[in-house]
């Protein structure tokens, strides 16, 4: 029996334990998965001293309460995110890009992510996950990962296998950026569309609808009209391709996406916007940008650079 | 042989192997795969193969599309060995607690539930490939007079185990999910087993099924 380990008071909407992902399965209809926001997750690792590829808890909207039993540890909260730690006597406001310092009987409520989707817990150790090829990400749609593929529960207890020995406190002060355009590169079937659809695609507005989650973003707003054909022939699809069905509507493949598809491709966004993509909540605005390959080659390096010097600083 | 190879986004590269679906089509595209695969080049990490394209995902941080071109275009797949197939019997039940869809297709193909059946079974199917959902075949290809559209409004739940078609095409629903193809019948086998890490598939691409009829009793004594 572990002796440190958490206690599910609330396990909040769509709490899932979430690491890098898995790779090499797409063609038995197995997606990458792993951290939607892979910016946030490495960070929350690195505020507690943990491998960046350890196992977090992402949540989505309100994420969960949990009290913590055991050895002192240390905990971070990344994203734009509403929490609290509750001591023995006193109840204090969390900051994100904070690591703390929790002990016997605290407890961490996650009350809310705040004009974004995903926020990410990373405790200072290693929790006890089953992994499933290399990686113990959850995909409840298939049931694949850890916690037998399935979101927290109400109730449930995680065992840490050990807790990391460097307790010391870190603190970043990196804000989350709203962009105010996505930026796409032309799909495989951008010729599929009227010009009256494609300009539409780039010059109107989108607003992202509550049918999303991990597998993909449901846009509504104008429709885009097809003159060619309003399926294909199944054929792969990676994360961030939009696809338009019959409807006129977009869709945008996240982590969790069908492996394959039979949409119209008009487009794939840029991989330097995509952990902001995943972070626009309902009812947000979007607007597509157009971008060339070797441009969006060189913004998502910059990106990269930007994102691995963040993490040198903590 | 790759007949165009194109960008899909950054992080991707779009092998296009025609646009007609026919075995010696997607046998390239399997050849392609499976060569690839076995190489393991640094860099990529995902291949999706289909009908007649070959998607393969990489990450960016180590390579990028020109690279990854360079390298699939230099590749002989063409003289790489058979595609290293099986042939596999697949039980299935048509018994009416399963055939959920029997009634629609004896509409739509004006043949009875007796011919359906007997020109569905005891064929050998081609699997193009696998996925949508973990582990999903599908295969073809059916005859001409068994092709039948997609329902027009999804099922938000096929049961696992579901055999369906829709066009030329037959598949098996591995798990429970969505769907709109016309489903005959339920296999009591395990089509996809995550548990098993090395060969989660029981049908991979390149491979050849039959169905098998078994009878309700049959059916519920499989796996005892």
């Amino acid at each position: 029996m572990s002796s440190n380990y958490l206690d599910i008071i609330r396990p909040g909407i769509n709490s899932t334990f979430q690491d890098k992902g898995r790779d090499h399965l797409y063609h038995i209809g197995i997606p990458f998965s792993g951290a939607m926001d892979n910016r946030n997750y490495l960070i929350a690792n690195k505020l507690v001293n943990n491998n960046l590829d350890s196992a977090v808890i992402e949540f989505a909207y309100q994420g969960p309460h949990i009290k913590y039993s055991g050895e002192n540890i240390n905990f971070a909260v990344t994203g734009d995110v509403i929490f609290s730690i509750k001591k023995k006597d006193t109840e204090i406001e969390g900051k994100c890009y904070e690591s703390y310092q929790i002990e016997n009987g605290d407890e961490i409520n996650i009350i809310s992510t705040n004009k974004s989707v995903y926020g990410y817990l990373a405790l200072g150790g290693e929790l006890d996950l089953k992994f499933q090829w290399n990686s113990c990400s959850i995909n409840t749609k298939a049931n694949i990962g850890s916690n037998d593929g399935k979101k927290l529960d109400v109730g449930q207890r995680i065992n840490l296998k050990k807790i990391n020995s460097n307790k010391n406190i870190k603190k970043t002060n990196y804000i989350n950026t709203k962009i105010e355009s996505i930026r796409v590169i032309k799909g495989t079937n951008f010729d599929y569309f009227s010009e009256e659809g494609k300009k539409i695609f780039y010059e109107k507005e989108f607003t992202v609808s509550k049918l999303s989650d991990r597998m993909g973003m449901r846009l509504g707003g104008p429709k885009i009209d097809n003159i060619v054909n309003t399926n294909i022939k199944s054929e792969g699809l990676i994360k961030g391709v939009i696809q338009v069905p019959a409807d006129g509507n977009p869709i945008i493949m996240l982590s969790d996406h069908g492996t394959i598809g039979g949409y119209p491709k008009i487009g794939v966004v840029a991989s330097v916007d995509y952990d902001r993509l995943v972070q626009m909540s309902p009812g947000s605005k979007i607007k597509f940008k157009e971008i060339n390959l070797s441009d969006a080659e060189t913004l998502f390096k910059l990106y990269e650079m930007e994102t691995q010097n963040l993490l040198s600083q903590i | 042989m790759i007949k165009n190879i194109s960008n899909l986004g950054d992080a991707a590269l779009y092998c296009d192997f025609g646009n007609e679906v026919n075995k010696s089509i997607n046998s390239q595209v399997i050849k392609y795969f499976k060569t690839i695969k076995e190489k393991k080049f640094e860099g990529i990490n995902n291949l999706t193969p289909s009908y007649n394209k070959l998607i393969i995902s990489y990450d960016l941080k180590k390579t990028n599309f020109k690279e990854v071109k360079n390298y699939v275009e230099n590749i002989n797949a063409g003289d790489s060995k058979d595609i290293n197939s099986k042939k596999l019997e697949i039980p299935v039940c048509c018994h009416e607690n399963f055939s959920m869809d029997i009634k629609r297709l004896e509409e739509i193909l004006k043949l009875s539930r007796e011919k359906i059946l007997e020109n569905f079974l005891n064929k050998e199917y081609f699997c193009y490939m696998t996925g949508f959902i973990a582990g999903m075949p599908f295969l073809g290809d059916l005859d001409e007079n068994m092709r039948a559209q997609r329902l027009e409004t999804p099922r938000v739940k096929v049961p696992k185990g579901s055999v369906a078609v829709t066009e030329q095409f037959a598949n098996i629903y591995t798990f429970e999910s969505p769907g709109g193809w016309n489903i005959l019948g339920n296999t009591p086998l395990d089509i996809f087993d995550s548990s098993k890490e090395n060969k989660p598939n029981l049908i991979n691409p390149g491979d050849t099924v039959i169905f098998k009829e078994i009878n309700l009793d049959q059916y519920k004594n499989y796996n005892e």
